[in-house]
């Protein structure tokens, strides 16, 4: 995309450490890889233990009654499960590890607009994530209302609420401070001649991302500083027995939490975007309408929270609203699929792992997509709400759109990080079986909620029994190909063969330097003279 | 980046401002007394929606502003009416 991109023989980020030693040269650095980095292990660290917990809850549900936990064990795992996954790692995942990575090297800058700012983002991260984890082992046992912290339910019970409150709006903070500092970097740190639609589609991503954060996540910040005033001082601004409304919780929850989604979802799709033309050696398709679609399902987004309170009580004229604002909502997201699957199409394909990561993400997305459409037409949502449905669809969208796009990225941006290459046929075999597993495992909820069975039960009828076998199986299958990705990829940081700086030919700025790239990514600020995604 | 003009408010107009915050405040106070029923929310936003124009245009610049800052805020104003409008279709026809 430039060629007056310069590399002197400078060390690498790795080997620069600023005179630090262990593990300050991490905790103490303000370089926007290093931070993308501590992101990655915080991120990762969670996971195992949100994947721990999954799988508890499969076990749980493998046979009909009582298999290992009982129904407040199970209600307890369930909403750490949840909470941990949304707010310690789907929510800051992409934009958190590769968007500190990435965005300033893109965008050809030297780091983020403010570093400082950047590293305290991950402490106030950290901080949450120990307050919310903690809600696992102190006093009252674990939190019991779902992710979701529903009043009047959430300031009554008489778990542990405060400190997974608290953890999720400090965490609130951590996701504005990284947003508003992706926003002033694109605005302010481009480099001369990069023109916004001469930017790559995962900055684009993480633009539309990072207005989401700034003006949505104050909301849930908000809400859930009421519901503590609730359980606190017992306001009663939820409570119907004082004259407040249980569903205007639902609203400002929602008002947050649906935008939420499409924090989590738009920087996957930017990644997949970088992706398949990498991997097809073909310029996007439709690089524009790829940007349009961006913004618009920020936008967008931002007025559709309502269907997931179609069962709640509210009015008529709302219900119909938001059922006409979610179909809206789909048109942007099917135009980047045919965007993607049109820049393929006559492509010279590379069957590379981040490439069988991209295609899959596309295929577990469409299920996704669709099934949304179910869930957004009020006739048929009625049927299948909170039913094991939603459950499904929910992880085909959120973990099969955000989880297969971050090890789509993982793999395709990991001889950038660590200038080393990955073992690519234990790479393939780790998606392979995840992949199985993963259809194995969500595949049969969306079966089992139409045919109706509740979401959030330990226990069930015993015609449910088959598919929910099928489920816990598939859940232990993905859980061994997650093993080999990432035994996989620990291995290769430390001993992969050395990278080159263009493994895969991308043409984007992240391509023209080294693997890994030096502590200010270039010697001299490049000037951007041609079209992203070009291939001649 | 090109050096950008500072402009500089006057500490007479500042002290302006806060003298009318002030007694918009004091208002809002001074209207509970009165019985206005359903339009007491409204009163009320009214009166905060004023001072917070103040406050934007003034106190944080926006008047002296690039307009880029102030179509972003105006946008983001826009967006959170919306947002309201939106939840008023739930609260006035359930």
């Amino acid at each position: 995309m430039s060629e007056t991109v310069k590399q002197g023989a400078h060390k690498s980020y790795l080997e620069e450490t600023g005179g630090r030693k262990g593990i300050f040269k991490w905790i103490l650095s303000t370089d926007h890889k290093r931070i993308g980095l501590l992101y990655l292990y915080s991120i990762m660290t969670w996971f195992v233990i949100g994947v721990a917990l999954g799988i508890m809850m499969k076990l749980e549900l493998i046979a009909p009654g009582k298999t290992i936990m009982g129904a407040q064990a199970y209600n307890a795992t369930f909403t750490v499960h949840g909470v941990i996954m949304i707010f310690l790692i789907v929510i800051p995942g992409l934009p958190a590890v590769f968007g500190n990575f990435l965005l300033p090297i893109q965008i050809g800058a030297k780091d983020v607009a403010f570093p400082k700012l950047n590293l305290f983002s991950w402490y106030i991260y950290v901080a949450g994530s120990i307050l919310v984890v903690a809600s696992l082992f102190a006093g009252g046992g674990p939190p019991d209302t779902g992710w979701t912290f529903y009043a009047p339910y959430s300031f009554k019970t008489g778990t542990n609420m405060l400190p997974a409150v608290v953890g999720a709006f400090v965490l609130g903070f951590s996701s504005i401070l990284t947003g508003l500092n992706f926003l002033v970097t694109i605005h302010r740190l481009r480099a001369p001649g990069m023109t916004f639609m001469k930017m790559p589609v995962f900055p684009w991503t993480l633009y539309g991302t990072a207005w989401i954060q700034l003006l949505a996540t104050p909301i849930v910040g908000i809400t859930l500083l009421m519901v503590l005033g609730e359980r606190i001082f017992n306001i009663g601004f939820f409570d119907p027995a004082k004259g407040g409304d249980p569903i205007l919780y639902q609203h400002l929850f929602w008002i947050y939490s649906h935008p939420a989604v499409y924090i989590m979802i738009l920087p996957a799709m930017g990644a997949i975007s970088e992706i398949i033309p990498t991997f097809s050696r073909k310029t996007i398709f439709g690089y524009r309408f790829i940007v349009i679609s961006t913004l618009a399902i920020a936008f967008v987004g931002y007025f559709v929270w309502g269907h997931h309170m179609f069962t709640s009580g509210m009015s008529g004229t709302a219900l119909f609203t938001f059922s006409i604002l979610t179909f809206i909502v789909a048109i942007p997201s099917a135009i980047k699929v045919f965007n993607w699957v049109a820049t393929m199409h006559q492509g010279s394909i590379l069957l590379k792992t981040p490439f069988m990561w991209a295609a899959s993400f596309i295929f577990v997305f469409l299920i996704g997509g669709l099934t949304g459409l179910v869930l957004g037409a009020l006739a048929t949502n009625v049927h299948v709400h909170d039913t094991a449905f939603v459950v499904g669809h929910f992880h085909f969208i959120v973990f099969g759109g955000t989880g297969f796009a971050f090890f789509g990225a993982v793999h395709y941006w990991f001889p950038k990080i660590y200038g080393r290459m990955y073992d690519e046929s234990w790479a393939k075999t780790g998606w392979l079986i995840f992949f199985i597993g993963y259809l194995a495992l969500y595949g049969p909820m969306l079966y089992l909620g139409i045919k109706g069975m509740p979401r959030r039960y330990f226990d069930y009828l015993p015609e449910y029994h088959g598919p929910n076998i099928l489920s816990s199986l598939g859940a232990l299958v993905m859980v061994s190909g997650f093993l080999i990705i990432l035994i996989n990829l620990i291995r290769s940081a430390r001993h992969g063969e050395k990278a080159e700086a263009n493994p895969w030919g991308g043409t984007n700025l992240e391509w023209q330097i080294s693997s890994p790239p030096s502590l200010e990514n270039f010697d001299e600020i490049p000037t951007i003279d041609k079209a992203t995604y070009k291939y001649d | 980046m090109a050096e950008e003009k500072h402009h500089i408010i006057s500490y007479q107009k500042l002290l302006g401002v806060l003298g009318i915050l002030i007694v918009l405040t004091l208002l809002s106070v001074a209207i509970t007394e009165i019985e206005l029923s359903r339009w007491a929310t409204i009163a009320a936003l009214l009166i905060a929606g004023i001072k917070s124009t103040f406050v934007l245009l003034i106190f944080m610049h926006l008047r002296f502003d690039q307009r880029i800052f102030r179509v972003m805020v105006g946008l983001i104003i826009a967006l959170v009416l919306v947002v309201i409008f939106i939840t008023m279709l739930d609260f006035m026809f359930r």
